[in-house]
């Protein structure tokens, strides 16, 4: 119990963060910021490494690897294609 | 504390900054591929440290589902096409979900977190995990046209989801009291199908809202495992992107009026119209009154301009005419006409849409304008070309309180001298409202596939050129 209320104190903190972060993004970069934060919650790769690295490859250690093999497609995918978007993003006379 | 655990916080506490700034740096042009790096390198942080743990050797395994995971995601990365990216997204999105829900099935299987909070925070994962997953994939095959874009609604829809709700909670209960693997699995089903049964009743035009809402899912769903394994950066991560992603969506439902509320509750719109024949249009332009003209007069038109102001909408996505758009500012800038973009807010399929796609064509981010700072220009403006946008120029929004899009901001393009609209079809457009702007005399229609109209537009422009 006492682990989960100090998980619930972060995720609530970071909350407040994620709230306040995207107030003042400029319409333009909508797209790109919606593909960056699917990026970023490509996090998910963290736990499945964590579920596909401990012991036997059992039925677990299956949807363990599974799941490294689908958070990996949105990390690198994610990553690479917002930073297509973004080079095109110039100003004039550049 | 051993140094391992320090470095672990140290690395979480370096990744969970990046990740803020990374966020932060795409609120400008200026900073934004910075802001897309620091994110890069907070995710390389985050998997190194995680492969230092104690107990995760196998690293024969996951480095093999990396590379190919990697290599899937590269690919698709490099080869979709830039009118494609909301569906890219969406398609992304799903796997977080997949991936969400197979870690909390295998934190189940575990059987390492046998208390009633671990039992809720696993059921937690997987439903909205399933959510993020099966919705999603409705989302991206609704905005790549491979089902149908209009909202799918029923008699007893509501009430179905009611049911749906009921059930979850029930088989929530079962498996929270039992901890029997089958109440989990028959959960993974039901709130597969509720993501399916949600998003298609919406509308395709509401998808972009749908596709953030659905990202902050994703976020979730990191959340919900995050707290199941007892790992702190998830659960900054998955929440940093889950309430950004609302925020998001919020921003997106007060760009078209409504509440984010009412897109999600679906049921809005037409979807796709389909396109009547080409020579139908002509005629049946004519009989209901409406100025019809081709590319040549609309680009002499354009050349005695001053001042031309483009509104961009899907169609031009659809009919990928952006590099064309880009010679025909050549073209018009060469005449000393100044030329400018508008943008709606929610152009095209997602907020942004129009702009990733006119930077594509190499059209400087300065020449293009929010509807703000733009809208007050159309009155001393000569002409306005509006490329396959419909319902961010139509003045029901201003005038038919009875219409659905009443009380949406438009751009006011009416106001300028004359509008030319190229469209394919007199259609309604996504919304399937009927459009007063057409039928005005200061408007003239320039039916066609807004490439082709385009590309006769500039051939005739060069070809006066050529004479001069």
């Amino acid at each position: 119990m006492e682990g989960f209320l100090s998980h619930l104190t972060v995720f609530v903190l970071a909350a407040f963060v994620g709230w306040q972060v995207v107030w003042k993004v400029a319409p333009a970069l909508h797209t790109p910021l919606m593909s960056v934060s699917n990026a970023i919650s490509g996090i998910i790769v963290v736990g499945s490494m964590l579920a596909a690295g401990y012991a036997a490859l059992d039925y677990s250690g299956w949807l363990g690897v599974l799941a490294v093999f689908f958070g990996m497609i949105n990390v690198v995918g994610g990553f690479w294609v917002t930073q297509r978007m973004l080079r095109m993003f110039r100003k004039r006379g550049r | 504390m051993s140094s391992l655990e320090g470095w672990t916080t140290v690395a979480y506490l370096a990744a969970s900054v990046l990740f803020i700034f990374s966020i932060k740096g795409l609120a400008s042009p200026a900073t934004a591929r910075l802001g897309n790096v620091l994110g890069i390198l907070g995710m390389v942080i985050a998997v190194a440290i995680t492969l230092a743990q104690p107990g995760v050797d196998a690293y024969v395994r996951i480095a093999v589902a990396s590379l190919a995971g990697g290599v899937v995601g590269a690919v698709i990365a490099v080869r979709v096409p830039m009118t494609a990216m909301p569906e890219t997204v969406g398609l992304f999105n799903s796997f977080v979900g997949l991936a969400a829900v197979l870690v909390s099935l295998v934190a189940y299987h575990r059987g390492e977190h046998p208390g009633t909070v671990g039992q809720i925070e696993i059921f937690l994962g997987v439903l909205i995990g399933m959510v993020t997953w099966t919705g999603s994939v409705v989302a991206f095959a609704k905005l790549n046209g491979r089902i149908a874009g209009r909202p799918l609604t029923w008699p007893g829809r509501q009430a179905l989801n009611v049911v749906i709700g009921l059930v979850t909670l029930a088989l929530g209960a079962w498996f929270v009291t039992t901890h029997a693997a089958l109440p989990l699995y028959l959960a993974v089903i039901v709130t597969g199908l509720f993501g399916i049964v949600w998003v298609v009743a919406i509308g395709g035009a509401d998808m972009p809202v749908v596709i953030s809402v659905l990202n902050s899912y994703s976020g979730f769903a990191s959340v919900a495992t995050g707290f199941i394994i007892g790992n702190d950066l998830m659960i900054i991560t998955g929440s940093l992107v889950g309430t950004s992603g609302i925020m998001l969506a919020v921003i997106m439902s007060r760009g078209m009026n409504r509440s984010i509320t009412s897109v999600l509750m679906g049921g809005f719109g037409d979807g796709d119209a389909g396109v009547a024949g080409a020579a139908n249009v002509q005629t049946e332009a004519a009989a209901r009154g409406v100025n019809v003209g081709d590319p040549e007069t609309a680009a002499e038109l354009m050349r005695s301009a001053r001042d031309v102001i483009v509104v961009p909408g899907y169609g031009l996505a659809v009919a990928q005419a952006q590099h064309l758009v880009k010679q025909l500012v050549e073209q018009l800038e060469e005449d000393g006409i100044r030329v400018r973009f508008a943008i709606h807010p929610v152009a095209g399929r997602m907020p942004g849409h129009m702009n990733v796609l006119l930077a594509e064509a190499d059209i400087p981010y300065d020449q293009v304008l929010e509807m703000d700072a733009i809208n007050s220009d159309f009155p001393d403006t000569d002409v306005v070309l509006v490329l396959g946008a419909n319902d961010i120029v139509n003045t029901d929004a201003l005038e038919q309180p009875g219409s659905p899009i009443y009380g949406m901001p438009i751009l006011e393009a009416y106001r300028a001298r004359t509008v030319m609209v190229v469209k394919r079809s007199l259609n309604p457009g996504f919304s399937g409202i009927d459009n007063p702007l057409f039928y005005r005399d200061n408007t003239m229609m320039v039916f066609g596939d807004a490439r082709v109209v385009v590309e006769e537009m500039v051939r005739a422009l060069k070809g006066v050129a050529a004479h001069a």
